[in-house]
């Protein structure tokens, strides 16, 4: 079984098992405010990093390519308040268009 | 009336977004098949952006499962506060776990002044809703992308972080948040050259913990 298989069945079986386990436990096992805060922080930290390394680093290099262009026009598309596919789909233009231009 | 129609529009919506996940799984190297089981069994669209992102990067199965599941651990407390509105035993509870994310809690929260029985039928409507579209556009992307070839010269490996950055943004919302997004694109970056890949994406949990600690 190769790398992706693995990553799939063994992400998939994990997300249900914690599904599950928030629709089964009391609720005093994960209402303790520090759990609260933290629980909201993981998604910005996760995220973030895997916008910054998906954006700048190939394998262990850190890079400056088309990416680079698709996520300067994500934010600048964030910022005029662009709804999630425009933002999307104008990433992938400007990044296609930098990577045919060179 | 009014849940059905925010039901209807925010399950189309969020369910079309399906496509760039399908388009992007095939851009990682992902098969077609294994790009619609992460849909059907996985079902948490930053998870799966998550598994895609952390091995097409180049990193570990390990990697990707650990960041995956992190990103999940949000749907526990979604089920935590849907349990006593949603009261299911058995079989319903094993199904309504697999539909419980951000768009049917959402939806179900926000009928809450139209009693509880607007709720249920706001979080079973969104969530079944959602995973029909959700996994009916994920195909699509997938055959798409496996259509068009080379993914760099349509965008499509830049689509991926822009896709994180869109589930990123509503997020960052005060100091805190900032302060927390603004040190894990330095702390990531910079262990990128120092380590193998995936393990700087996963190391920043660290940070999470650290500045969700205090007040």
């Amino acid at each position: 079984m190769n790398k992706y298989w693995i990553a799939v069945i063994g992400a998939s079986a994990l997300a249900y098992g914690v599904k599950i386990f928030g629709a089964s436990v009391p609720e005093s096992w994960l209402s303790h405010p520090r759990v609260m805060r933290i629980n909201l922080l993981i998604p910005v930290a996760l995220l973030t990093a895997l916008v910054a390394v998906n954006s700048f680093a190939t394998k262990t290099r850190l890079v400056l390519d088309h990416r680079s262009a698709g996520i300067a026009a994500a934010i600048t598309l964030l910022i005029a308040k662009a709804p999630f596919p425009i933002v999307v789909v104008g990433a992938a233009i400007t990044s296609a268009l930098v990577y045919r231009a060179f | 009336m009014s849940v059905r129609r925010d039901s209807f529009s925010v399950s189309f919506t969020v369910g079309a977004y399906g496509s760039a996940f399908g388009a992007a799984s095939i851009a990682a190297h992902f098969t077609v098949l294994q790009t619609c089981l992460l849909s059907l069994l996985l079902f948490s669209g930053a998870s799966q952006f998550a598994v895609i992102g952390v091995i097409g990067a180049g990193g570990a199965a390990i990697n990707a499962i650990a960041t995956s599941t992190l990103l999940g651990t949000r749907n526990a407390l979604y089920g935590l506060r849907m349990a006593p509105i949603l009261k299911m035993r058995g079989i319903k509870r094993a199904l309504g776990a697999q539909i419980t994310i951000d768009e049917s809690t959402g939806v179900a929260l926000a009928q809450s002044d139209s009693g509880i029985e607007a709720m249920r039928e706001g979080f079973w409507l969104t969530g079944i809703g959602v995973y029909i579209f959700w996994n009916l556009f994920t195909l699509l992307g997938a055959l798409g992308a496996k259509a068009i070839g080379d993914p760099s010269a349509w965008g499509l490996d830049a689509a991926v972080p822009a896709a994180f950055l869109g589930l990123l943004w509503p997020r960052i919302n005060d100091r805190k948040t900032r302060i927390l997004s603004i040190t894990a694109i330095a702390f990531s970056l910079a262990l990128v050259p120092f380590v193998s890949a995936g393990i700087p994406i996963i190391s920043c949990v660290l940070l999470a913990v650290l500045i969700g600690w205090r007040e």
